[in-house]
């Protein structure tokens, strides 16, 4: 599903080269469950950018769903974004003022597909939140916006649900629930699925714990279950 | 993504800041309407002059005495050469030479206070035939026109124009009443019906008397002088031809070979009214474009306020280009969010522009003054329609193409 190939990110502060990534290789297939940890500046959020097409890297070649997409423009990228990936960001990220259903609704307008409403109803209905369509993001618990995230990653039926801090903003209830959702997408439904965190008790509910430091993997182990 | 979803966004955009919309749409508003009212001032000009000059007869042919020349070859000025005669207008009578004129009369202008009781009051008097009504379009009101008997034999008898009667007689009937032109006794055998020209040159300002009265009574010293010949065309698509005709006969008449070299000039109603157009398109397009300053300042107003929201939802940029949205599509969503701005505002411009332009002559102090009702054209409506949605898009394509070049990672992490 996912092929990393020496992969290397390299950013330029004026003179002065960081790299922030230095030969990466990870694969993850289908169906499985990987939470990618490490502390702040071990590159696991440049790791993300790249898994999620938001960035492209300076080095490597990156397969996904057998698309080399190391190469592509930011168009060509954005509709990788648009069909392949579903975000699940730490703040939520919903577009304000704007109703649950039509946040959800928003990836299908960008695709120009149709059966849009039905289509987003039904997201909205897998993750419990079938009774709050009409809401708008601030009339939403965190938990909520949180669980609409998810509708709204899910929607386009992408290959990977990339998943960023997920529970950063949560308090432990809310936080235990989105990782139960998570953990049974991935159990019943066979979501591929890629979760950054830095918390030990998150990547508890992962497969696979990959673990980054200074742009490297240092660990890649199965999680006892 | 489609039209609709667009708008939608658009609209979404527009609400969430419902002030600061409505301020941006004000400028756009405060300049289509100025743009369409002054623009209706000037095409008010323009009718308003048309039907004047319109309402002095239609096909109607001027032939004036050109220049005078000096033994040396020096120029006295407009109108002061004498070179027209009765024989002249004859001529131009002849249907055989002239087969498209209807017909032509002398004219001779003269000026002077016109009394009656104790009401004195200054207007032109006209000397002429009895073809006058014909080919000057007037109709008579009441009593009637002079005749041929009264040309022949000198009477001294008048018909008055409206505007002569209302500031002499009040409501005294007029007919059989006795006026003072220059000290002479004059009879009034008639009134024109009013028609309906206001201000400078008003056609229903006029004395007209038979021109051997005029001749014998008013401009003694002058001898049978013509200030102009008036010639009537059988139909605006013969008025070119008539002129041919006309200027043939009389450069015939006055042994003149070179047409640079003649004694007279004619001027037809279409010139006078090319003339007058011009006049009303140059007054036009001037308030239009001093109308536009205000236009073009509602539309940095625009791109202000475009480039605000852009920083402002920097974030929102962030998150639909996360979830797929490509460049062109951040592009249109606030390009049409720019264009909805200033359409809507160059709509309702359209509307309180058109209002003012409708009431302005209820205004008192325009009532009272010969302010010519401005007319508010279709086509200043398309154009400005047209002008301020492209204002949106001109001015909004800047801020919209710096949304779209957003990076992804850096609106995303923008606070």
């Amino acid at each position: 599903m996912i092929a990393l190939e020496k992969i290397t990110k390299i950013y330029r502060m004026g003179r002065l080269e960081v790299p922030a990534l230095q030969g990466i290789d990870l694969s993850v297939d289908q169906g499985e469950f990987v939470a990618v940890m490490g502390a702040s500046g071990s590159g696991k959020s440049t790791l993300m950018n790249i898994i999620g097409c938001l960035d492209v890297p300076t080095s490597g070649r990156y397969i996904l769903d057998g698309t080399d997409v190391a190469r592509l423009d930011d168009d060509q990228l954005a509709r990788i974004r648009n069909r392949k990936i579903g975000f699940v960001f730490q703040s939520y990220n919903l577009i304000p003022r704007t109703s649950a259903l039509h946040n959800v609704e928003m990836p299908l307008v960008y695709a120009g597909e149709g059966g849009r409403t039905v289509r987003a109803r039904e997201a909205l209905g897998a993750v419990g939140l079938a009774d709050r369509e009409r809401h708008q993001p601030t009339e939403l618990s965190g938990g909520q916006q949180q669980r609409a995230a998810i509708a709204r990653a899910l929607v386009t039926n992408p290959a990977i649900l990339l998943a960023d801090e997920p529970t950063g903003n949560l308090d432990s209830t809310s936080s235990l629930e989105i990782m139960r959702l998570l953990s049974s997408l991935n159990a019943e439904q066979g979501r591929t699925i890629v979760l950054i965190t830095h918390e030990q008790d998150i990547a508890r509910f992962a497969k696979r714990v990959v673990e980054l430091r200074d742009g490297r993997v240092v660990r890649d182990e199965k999680n006892a279950a | 993504m489609n039209l609709y979803e667009a708008l939608r966004m658009a609209a979404n955009g527009l609400l969430a800041n419902r002030l600061r919309s409505s301020l941006t749409m004000l400028g756009i508003l405060i300049g289509v309407s100025a743009v369409i009212m002054l623009v209706a001032v000037g095409n008010g000009a323009s009718v308003s002059i048309n039907n004047q000059v319109q309402s002095l007869g239609a096909n109607v042919i001027y032939v004036y005495p050109s220049n005078a020349r000096g033994s040396g070859g020096v120029s006295q000025g407009f109108g002061t050469g004498s070179s027209l005669t009765q024989a002249d207008v004859d001529a131009i009578n002849n249907r055989q030479q002239a087969p498209d004129v209807v017909a032509a009369i002398p004219v001779a202008q003269t000026g002077g206070q016109v009394t009656y009781a104790n009401q004195n009051y200054f207007a032109p008097t006209t000397g002429t035939t009895t073809d006058f009504p014909i080919v000057r379009n007037y109709q008579i009101a009441e009593g009637s026109f002079f005749t041929e008997d009264d040309l022949n034999a000198r009477h001294r008898v008048v018909v008055l124009g409206q505007t002569v009667v209302d500031n002499l007689f009040g409501s005294t009937d007029p007919i059989g009443q006795t006026i003072k032109i220059s000290r002479q006794s004059f009879r009034v055998v008639g009134v024109f019906a009013s028609k309906g020209g206001t201000g400078f040159g008003s056609q229903d300002n006029v004395i007209v008397a038979p021109i051997t009265t005029v001749w014998a009574y008013l401009t003694g010293g002058r001898g049978k002088f013509i200030s102009q010949i008036i010639a009537s065309a059988a139909s605006p698509s013969v008025v070119s031809q008539a002129e041919t005709e006309i200027t043939t006969i009389l450069m015939l008449r006055h042994q003149i070979s070179d047409s640079s070299q003649a004694d007279f000039q004619l001027q037809s109603q279409q010139d006078i009214l090319n003339q007058a157009n011009s006049i009303a398109t140059i007054l036009t397009l001037v308030l239009g474009a001093i109308a536009s300053i205000s236009l073009v300042v509602g539309g940095i107003g625009i791109m202000n306020i475009m480039l605000v929201t852009v920083t402002e939802r920097t974030r929102e940029i962030g998150i639909r280009k996360a979830i797929g949205a490509r460049r062109r599509d951040i592009l249109v969503q606030f390009l049409i969010e720019a264009m909805v701005l200033s359409g809507l505002g160059g709509t309702l411009g359209i509307l309180v522009g058109a209002l003012v332009a409708r009431e302005a002559i209820h205004i008192p102090a325009l009532a009272t003054s010969n302010f010519p009702a401005p007319v508010v054209s279709l086509p200043s409506v398309v154009l400005a329609f047209c002008v301020s949605v492209a204002i949106g898009l001109f001015f909004g394509i800047y801020p919209a193409n710096r949304a779209a070049r957003l990076h992804p990672i850096e609106a995303l992490r923008y606070e």
